[in-house]
């Protein structure tokens, strides 16, 4: 069992009436945009449970005064009679009105509250850092959305209403029989403390037994999710046994769990109807008792015993809720937790602004694109100073780890002047793609600064620093659309033609116009249709389109062969020009022609200079561009 | 629909008979307290008649008690067969998915694969659950009620005949027009998991484009149409409980004024009519049960026609009875015309009349362009994939007259996309062979260049890997990854572009390493790189789904002009300047 799992254990072995009543309250607060309509079911359900009273209550003197005094009558007189049906008629339909009234307005209270959480939840994902998709599996996360949210729209759309339908009918059976026979209501009272005991036995029981299988319902899941995803390998390497008694293990744990949940949690309601019977047998004895020695009237013992009937049915019903909104709960709980999760932190003040130049040099601001971005730093005094963004990227003594005991970049110090490649070469692990995820801030260095055309970057907004750098990441991710849109995806004002003009700059053009719909291909999330290469060819255009005066191009180039690298060759020379980048290559061919090659070694750089330079010093750069050689 | 499911319920069988029978007893017991209770009413306290109202009292407890043991019964048989049932559905999909082909598995796509085993299995569960207990329970209410209700009054339960058939043509309109308002909503709730799922993936690209506004503005049009298309179904489901009411409250009325004129006119009793009402809850309460399993099962019809997709898929790779036990001699491949498409004989092919021969024990580099068909060819190799003509043939045997376990076993294939499982690295290393000894784990990490950095963790073989291999970087992965297939101890080893994120020294090293690790085996390697396949015995040129060459590096780079202009592509102006 992961730390993970046992943290999540032991959070749901907390869940303190505290937690529960404040969760509640949570929940309720995402109603309030329907706080009329929830008055109004309220009202509603009263109408209802009001009419379904009647029902029983007319029927007594429907009984006594329309029916039995005219038995046995030739000609009766039955005005009054449908007079009264009528009016039970009346009341019937206002009724079933309200009964559909109020389903009707819970559906869309239903709907609109998950509607908030979800795209709440889904907004604030958005606003979390890199580090915290780390640390979770995307099965964890995408629970949130499924497992959790719909145990909420059960709570939601069922356990509400008829929570607080069994509680009007409670009370008001309850006023009824203490009006009839106090003493009689003392036996109730008594059934009722048997009853509440042992819905809380049975309660906690299948409650300890729904959280196992809660747990084991996520570790097969969370296997099924892992494994269907490497079904491949699983495949290449004929592991399809052990996998299977892997999962076998997992499942039979699911089933005993599951097993004894249901079990307790389905007694409930006849165990909880019997006793109603049973309740009712011992009420009719004590009640016969009393009206012999105390002269009870009959007519009262018999509508109490109605009553008796009538009292069990919403207990039941409670207790039944209590197992969903158990459920319902935590899985509020895990959502608000993730909504609880901090925030990318932004202290930046600076923003990135269209700009225009005077003829003196200065900078002004300007509505439209022009080509020219500038820094916007407001003062104190509500002017601002506007300084045009060049790509000058300073590194000074940058130290970074990505736990607290590791460090993985120590003391780095580099420069980037506007309009320079700079490439970053070393091997695997050596912290390369770290220094770019420093630039763009997916991560914070707590040691050193990083500084921007002067300015540090945490002075930045996170948005503004990110949309000055594009970005084509190691791991190609395409998303569910057309190749145009996702394309479109670097700057989302780009017409079809700068779209396409991008493509052309990827070399991406032709192999496009060869798929099935040209650029309206469908792509689908993994991309299937498309080869590791094309994607990263995509993955470049969107790059391209985006228009951003730093570059950085990490192993962007690694899936596509040489030849079509050498095609593309002249687009990206023009794609760079006038930008500064940073390309992280292991192919040196790629990076020959860089301003400066900067050699990582385990998270220091060992050496730096151009090419030709880090030839002659015969170090570390000579010995991986050799190693290539010296097999030739 | 969900019958196609019930032969899975295999060893749960005897519970599920147990739990209905259980539910008669119950159900039968049930129909029958309100009649002694009446009893107790009519005759015990109206004639004060504490012995017969104690007789009464005691035989309602008994069966009371009896009744609750039913229930309690019933309960547990069903929760037994019912978590059972979707166990065995559970597993039963998990094996066939393991059956499945690389070709069966594009077509549902992993994630849909995963929801189908997952959320739809739970659906179906609660819904076999729900009838286990309903769907015996209420029918048989329904007639014991109505038995009950006849023979109190049989021209009164003329009222029936209008209120059954009223309830049982709105609940079949209901029903009827819901289900396809739930499709819609549930295919729109898959779409919204696929967007979920497509930002956990490439939040990466999503943070550095800047677009988590247009993401959430994407999120919300969805989100928002789950809403709409949810409300649209549930508007329709709502009608169940107004339409019960409407029925009941309108017999409760038809009741008293037929009744009432029956008693005025001396044919009925007043106790008799209060019974009636009773039986006509009962009644109405069964259907209302009825039809909520209905909407139920149409809720479900979605899910279990998934699942049934899946069970019933037939695994396009299937073995030949006689493959058992032949073994895989050497390392020699040959392919003879072979034609293969990913869409099936009608698709595109990708691949066209490719002959190829390999020696055992060679070592053949491919080259090609970005979707030359390099990764398609060699996966005919362990038989991912079927040709669809012409034959793959490796030691002289055609690969279909193999076992798949054979087969794959003699052939290691690294994947370009591949996947590394949560749990050390030791227990991922032992994919490659599961009684892999220390020493043999380690030699093979040696091999892989992998054994250096593993050490340098602070757990070494013993460190946990995260979901996906998280914790480790892309080139580290791929050369656990390597390691994995070499414990194979293969015949055949297949390198599909495993090295692309290791550097250059360490792929060299790689490449020296595994010709002393091994020695004898058929090593093809698939590169972007020159270097990696300069000293290969023979290199094939890819071009187009075509091979158009295939040679020696020197002859290749005398003869063939795409080989050619890759190499100069790579080291351009790399002589003169070490030269210099």
């Amino acid at each position: 069992m992961s730390g993970r799992e046992q943290r999540t254990m032991r959070n749901m072995n907390i869940m303190k009436p505290k937690n529960a009543i404040k969760i509640i309250k949570r929940v309720i607060s995402y109603m309030k945009p329907y706080r009329v309509q929830l008055v109004l079911v309220l009202i509603c359900v009263l109408i209802s449970v009001a009419s379904n009273i009647a029902a029983t209550y007319f029927l007594k003197p429907l009984f006594n005064r329309y029916i039995i005094p005219y038995i046995g009558r030739q000609n009766p007189d039955l005005s009054e009679f449908i007079r009264m049906i009528l009016t039970m008629g009346m009341i019937y339909a206002i009724g079933v009105l309200a009964t559909y009234s109020y389903n009707r307005l819970m559906v869309t209270v239903t709907t609109g509250t998950l509607y908030r959480i979800r795209t709440d939840l889904f907004s604030h994902m958005q606003t979390l850092p890199i580090r915290f998709f780390d640390t979770h599996t995307h099965g964890e996360l995408m629970s949130r959305y499924t497992n959790d949210t719909d145990a909420l729209r059960n709570m939601l759309s069922q356990s509400f209403v008829h929570i607080f339908q069994s509680m009007l009918m409670v009370s008001g059976v309850f006023t009824a029989m203490l009006l009839l026979s106090p003493i009689l209501t003392v036996i109730v009272v008594l059934m009722l403390v048997i009853m509440i005991f042992i819905i809380k036995k049975l309660g906690s029981k299948s409650g300890r037994y729904f959280r196992e299988q809660q747990m084991a319902i996520g570790k097969v899941n969370g296997y099924i999710e892992e494994l269907i995803e490497g079904q491949k390998v699983v495949k290449v390497f004929c592991h399809e046994n052990k996998v299977k008694s892997d999962f076998d293990n997992l499942n039979n744990e699911l089933f005993e769990a599951a097993k004894q949940a249901n079990t307790f949690a389905s007694m409930l309601r006849p165990i909880m109807g019997n006793l109603s019977y049973i309740h009712y047998s011992i009420t009719a004895i004590a009640g016969a008792v009393m009206s012999i020695t105390t002269g009870l009237d009959i007519g009262s013992l018999a509508s109490f015993l109605q009553y008796t009937r009538s009292f069990a049915q919403p207990v039941t019903m409670m207790s039944e809720q209590f197992n969903s909104i158990l459920m319902a709960l935590a899985g509020a709980e895990r959502i608000f937790d993730m909504l609880d999760q901090e925030p990318e932190t932004d202290e930046g003040f600076v923003t990135l602004v269209n700009a225009e130049k005077n003829e003196k040099g200065e900078i002004r601001e300007s509505a439209e694109r022009t080509g020219i971005w500038a820094w916007k730093i407001p003062k104190d005094d509500g002017s601002a100073e506007y300084v045009e963004v060049k790509g000058d990227i300073r590194f000074s003594n940058v130290v970074f780890g990505y736990e607290k005991d590791k460090t993985v970049l120590s003391g780095i110090t580099l420069y980037a002047k506007p309009g320079q490649k700079i490439a970053f070469v070393g091997s695997t692990g050596a912290g390369k793609t770290t220094v770019t995820n420093l630039i763009n801030r997916f991560y914070d260095v707590p040691d050193g600064a990083i500084l921007y055309d002067g300015i540090p970057i945490n002075n930045i907004k996170k948005k503004d620093l990110r949309r000055s750098l594009s970005m084509v990441l190691q791991d190609t991710h395409l998303f569910t659309g057309t190749v145009m849109e996702n394309i479109r995806y670097g700057r989302l004002d780009a017409t079809d033609e700068e779209v396409i003009e991008a493509a052309k700059l990827a070399n991406a053009d032709s192999f496009i116009r060869h798929l099935p719909q040209g650029y309206n291909t469908l792509i689908t999330a993994d991309g299937m249709n498309l080869s590791q290469g094309q994607r990263q060819l995509i993955a470049i255009a969107r790059a391209a389109v985006a228009d951003s005066p730093v570059l950085i191009l990490d192993e962007a180039t690694s899936s596509i062969d040489t030849r079509t690298e050498a095609l593309i060759e002249k687009g990206m020379d023009r794609l760079m020009e006038g930008r500064t980048v940073f390309v992280i290559a292991h192919r040196l061919s790629t990076v020959r022609n860089s301003n400066a090659i900067i050699v990582l070694e385990n998270g220091s750089i060992v050496e730096r200079g151009d090419h030709d330079d880090l030839i002659k010093q015969h170090g570390r750069y000579y010995q991986l561009y050799t190693g290539l050689l010296e097999l030739a | 629909m969900i019958r196609k499911l019930f032969p899975y319920i295999g060893k749960y069988k005897t519970y599920t008979v147990l739990a209905p029978a259980a539910v008669i007893i119950e159900v039968f017991l049930e129909v029958n307290v309100p009649r002694t209770m009446t009893k107790i009413v009519d005759i015990g306290i109206a004639n004060r008649d504490l012995d017969y109202i104690l007789r009464m009292g005691a035989m309602m407890i008994i069966m009371a008690v009896t009744s609750l043991i039913m229930g309690a019964l019933a309960a547990r048989f069903a929760s037994i067969a019912g978590t059972g049932f979707s166990k065995e559905i559970r597993k039963n999909m998990f094996y066939k998915i393991q059956d499945y082909s690389f070709a069966n598995i594009d077509k549902f796509s992993t994630a849909s694969l995963v929801t189908r085993l997952t959320s739809d299995v739970t659906n179906t569960q609660m819904t076999f659950m729900m009838m286990l207990r309903m769907m015996i329970r209420a029918p048989i209410m329904l007639i014991m009620a109505t038995f009950m209700a006849v023979s109190i009054n049989t021209r009164l339960s003329a009222v029936f005949m209008v209120a059954i058939p009223f309830m049982g043509i709105a609940l079949y309109f209901i029903a009827t027009r819901a289900y396809p308002k739930f499709r819609t909503m549930f295919k729109k709730l898959d779409r919204l998991n696929a967007v979920i799922q497509e930002n956990l993936i490439g939040i990466r690209v999503v943070k550095a484009f800047v677009r988590g506004e247009y993401e959430e503005e994407k999120f919300r049009d969805i989100a928002n149409k789950v809403r709409e298309t949810q409300r649209r179904a549930e508007h329709i489901v709502i009608w169940n409980m107004p339409v019960m009411q409407f029925a009941m409250y309108g017999c409760m009325l038809a009741i008293s004024w037929f009744g009432g004129n029956l008693i005025i006119a001396g044919d009925m009793l007043e106790g008799e009519l209060m019974g009636f009402i009773s039986y006509v809850t009962q009644i109405l309460m069964s259907l209302m049960m009825i039809s909520m399993v209905f909407v139920m099962l149409v809720i479900s019809r979605a899910s279990v026609s998934r699942i049934v997709e899946v069970l019933e898929e037939k695994p396009d790779i299937t073995e030949k009875p006689s493959s058992e036990g032949i073994p895989v001699e050497d390392g020699s491949i040959r392919f003879e015309n072979v034609s293969f498409g990913y869409g099936g004989p009608e698709g595109n092919k990708v691949l066209e009349n490719i002959n190829l021969s390999i020696e055992s024990g060679e070592v053949v580099g491919i080259i090609g362009g970005t979707g030359s068909a390099k990764t398609t060819l060699v996966q005919l190799i362990p038989r991912l994939y079927d040709v669809l003509d012409g034959k793959v043939i490796v030691s002289g045997r055609d690969v279909r007259d193999f076992s798949l376990k054979t087969l794959r076993n003699s052939v290691a294939m690294v994947l370009q996309n591949n996947v590394l499982f949560s749990g050390t690295i030791k227990e991922n290393l032992k994919w490659g062979n599961e009684n892999a000894t220390d020493e043999e784990i380690i030699e093979a990490c040696k091999a892989a260049q992998a054994h250096a950095f593993i050490m340098s963790f602070p757990n070494g073989y013993d460190t946990v890997l995260g979901q996906g291999g998280v914790n480790v970087s892309g080139g580290q992965k791929q050369r656990l990854c390597i390691a994995r297939a070499l414990l194979k101890k293969p015949k055949i080893i297949i390198l599909d572009d495993s090295t692309s994120a290791v550097d250059t020294v360490t792929d060299a090293k790689i490449r020296e390493a595994l010709k002393k690790y091994l020695a004898g085996t058929t090593v093809i390697i698939i590169a972007q790189r020159i270097a990696s396949v300069i000293d290969a015995d023979k290199i094939v040129v890819m071009d187009d789904g075509k091979i158009n060459a295939v040679g020696s590096h020197e002859t290749l780079l005398e003869t063939n002009p795409i080989y050619r202009e890759v190499y100069e592509s790579q080291h351009q102006g790399v002589v003169e300047n070490v030269g210099a």
